[in-house]
């Protein structure tokens, strides 16, 4: 369903500064796959998500998203079918604006129409409907402003505005790296709760190799702008983080201990 | 003060909870201080006087509304579409309308309106009493605030409000923020040209340097607002913008009956903006200085 072709990325180019983080990067994912991805810093993790939402642009390359080209398709425009939540609680949500319109502005992307009212009956009764499914109890502080809220519940409240219509591809760019252990393991629990239930295709970014191997389907583990182990299927159900590392070290001729990863397990 | 100048001061601050309402979108719900604002309440001015002193009132409001319309959409062009700073966007439209408002009066600096019919003389007709100009500005002040309160329930209304809050939740949301911030300024200045339409009229002359200082008065009137009701939602916002607005009116009507100079205005303005919205961060300060001496003695 998405898939990147010969996907080219430099920063600075044409000055001293230049840096290729993506060279001839190639990927393709399938309906419904849950892809953990994980790498050192710089691996090219992030600026391989803003290149899917669109928060930059490639040098060459194709993106396409259920076969329609969105390479160079603004980033609004592709968010109708991509979700993306970020470590930083606060960057998801309207801090000054309440619960409801925070969700009901995420429920906008069902319905266009300007100027026909923002929040309707019908509307309070779903988003009220589907905020209790977190089972947070902030079905009952939906007139509360965002801002109020802790880190964990801001989150969890993106996670359903991400979701509230369903996406046809989710980013989770290490939305967990910001929270309490617990929070975080409540918010790794409704999301894939949430994923799985829903059937959306998902890739998360997470620094936690535990993490990588337990959740999802798939596991990219990428180095310097390459994918350095690709692991799905019966292969990743009996992965164990040794022989991860293992193959790892196969693949890249580096010995990960000595390297600057940055990587952690429990 | 006098029953006349009450009453002046009255309308006065009714006809400014326009500006008010306009600096209300873009200071407060956006949280850009547009400086168009100083040129688009002339350009209202301008383009109504030219239409009046040509015999139609009405018209000189609905063309000063539009052209208004079209400087704040011209700021929020030269913001989203060029990359410019919101500050110098506005500076720069602001500039620009400078020379576009004397082209409007024809190149000069003062149009007067004398014995023409404006919109006020033809509320005298309809109401034939002393109230007339209260009256027909209570019925457009009513109007744009129940406009504003629709419109701020709407779609449009509740993406401008999340735009100024977190534009990255809002283009998340596929909702595209240039456009937002397009109909918001749009907006903002055709209300602020709406009163300078209206102000012309009433005051029978359109100058060219009447919008000098019109985001200071307008933001005066938002924080004193802001004192008598804390605006917690947009209804509770924009009823504490009239308050404010009527209320820097009457004050202003109260320092005239002093033998303080009417220039040292402008400057009295500046003061209570300044002070008002320093007074936060200074009280901090103060309160920092004070436990730090509190600690140090107990040592």
């Amino acid at each position: 369903m998405l898939t990147m072709k010969h996907i080219n990325k430099t920063f600075y180019l044409n000055s001293p500064d230049r840096r290729t983080i993506l060279k001839n990067f190639s990927l393709s994912l399938k309906e419904g796959e849950f892809i953990s991805v994980i790498g050192s810093n710089g691996a090219g993790k992030s600026t391989l998500f803003n290149l899917i939402a669109g928060s930059i642009l490639p040098d060459s390359g194709k993106i396409t998203l259920d076969n329609k080209d969105i390479t160079f398709l603004s980033e609004h425009k592709r968010a109708v079918w991509i979700g993306r939540i970020f470590q930083d609680p606060s960057k998801g949500t309207a801090p000054n604006l309440t619960v409801e319109e925070n969700l009901a502005i995420a429920y906008m992307r069902s319905k266009k129409s300007h100027l026909l009212k923002g929040i309707t009956k019908k509307d309070k009764a779903f988003l009220r409907e589907r905020i209790s499914c977190l089972g947070m109890g902030l079905e009952n502080r939906m007139n509360t402003k965002i801002g109020l809220l802790s880190g964990g519940q801001r989150q969890a409240v993106t996670l359903t505005m991400a979701t509230l219509v369903k996406p046809k591809l989710l980013l989770l760019d290490e939305h967990t790296a910001a929270l309490d252990p617990v929070t975080a393991e409540k918010i790794t629990e409704l999301t894939q709760s949430i994923v799985s239930s829903e059937h959306i295709t998902t890739m998360m970014i997470t620094h936690n190799l535990t993490t990588a191997i337990k959740t999802g389907s798939r596991l990219l583990m990428m180095d310097e702008g390459k994918i350095a182990v690709d692991i799905k299927g019966e292969e990743h159900s009996k992965l164990t983080v040794s022989n991860l590392l293992e193959r790892f070290s196969q693949n890249t001729k580096k010995n990960l201990n000595s390297d600057r990863m940055l990587l952690q397990y429990d | 003060m006098s029953f006349i100048a009450f009453l002046g001061a009255i309308e006065l601050g009714l006809v400014y909870t326009l500006p008010a309402f306009g600096i209300f979108i873009s200071f407060r719900i956006l949280n850009i201080p547009d400086l168009t604002a100083d040129g688009s309440f002339v350009l209202g001015a301008a383009v109504s006087a030219v239409l009046t002193a040509a015999g139609h009132p009405v018209a000189g409001l609905a063309a000063g509304i539009t052209a208004g319309a079209a400087a704040g959409l011209i700021t929020a062009i030269l913001q989203t579409k060029c990359g410019i700073a919101p500050i110098l966007s506005g500076i720069l439209t602001m500039t620009g309308l400078y020379t576009i408002n004397l082209l409007v009066m024809g190149g000069r600096a003062n149009m007067p309106l004398l014995n023409n019919e404006t919109v006020f003389t033809l509320s005298a007709a309809l109401f034939g009493d002393i109230f007339y100009k209260l009256e027909l500005l209570l019925f457009i002040v009513t109007l744009i605030f129940v406009l504003y309160y629709l419109f701020f329930k709407t779609q449009l209304g509740l993406s401008i409000r999340a735009t100024g809050d977190n534009e990255d939740m809002v283009r998340a949301s596929s909702i595209d923020t240039d456009s937002t911030k397009m109909v918001a300024f749009a907006i903002s200045n055709a209300t602020i040209a709406l009163s300078g339409a209206l102000v012309a009229q009433m005051q029978q002359s359109a100058d060219i340097n009447m919008g000098a200082g019109l985001i200071v008065i307008g933001l005066a009137s938002l924080i004193i607002g802001d004192a008598i009701i804390k605006n917690k939602t947009i209804t509770r916002g924009l009823l504490s913008v009239i308050a404010g607005a009527v209320l820097y009116r009457l004050l202003i009507a109260l320092i005239l009956t002093t033998n303080l100079a009417p220039s040292y205005l402008k400057l009295i303005s500046a003061l209570v903006v300044a002070i008002a919205i320093a007074t936060p961060t200074m009280k901090k300060k103060f309160e920092l200085k004070k436990l730090q001496k509190k600690e140090a003695s107990l040592c």
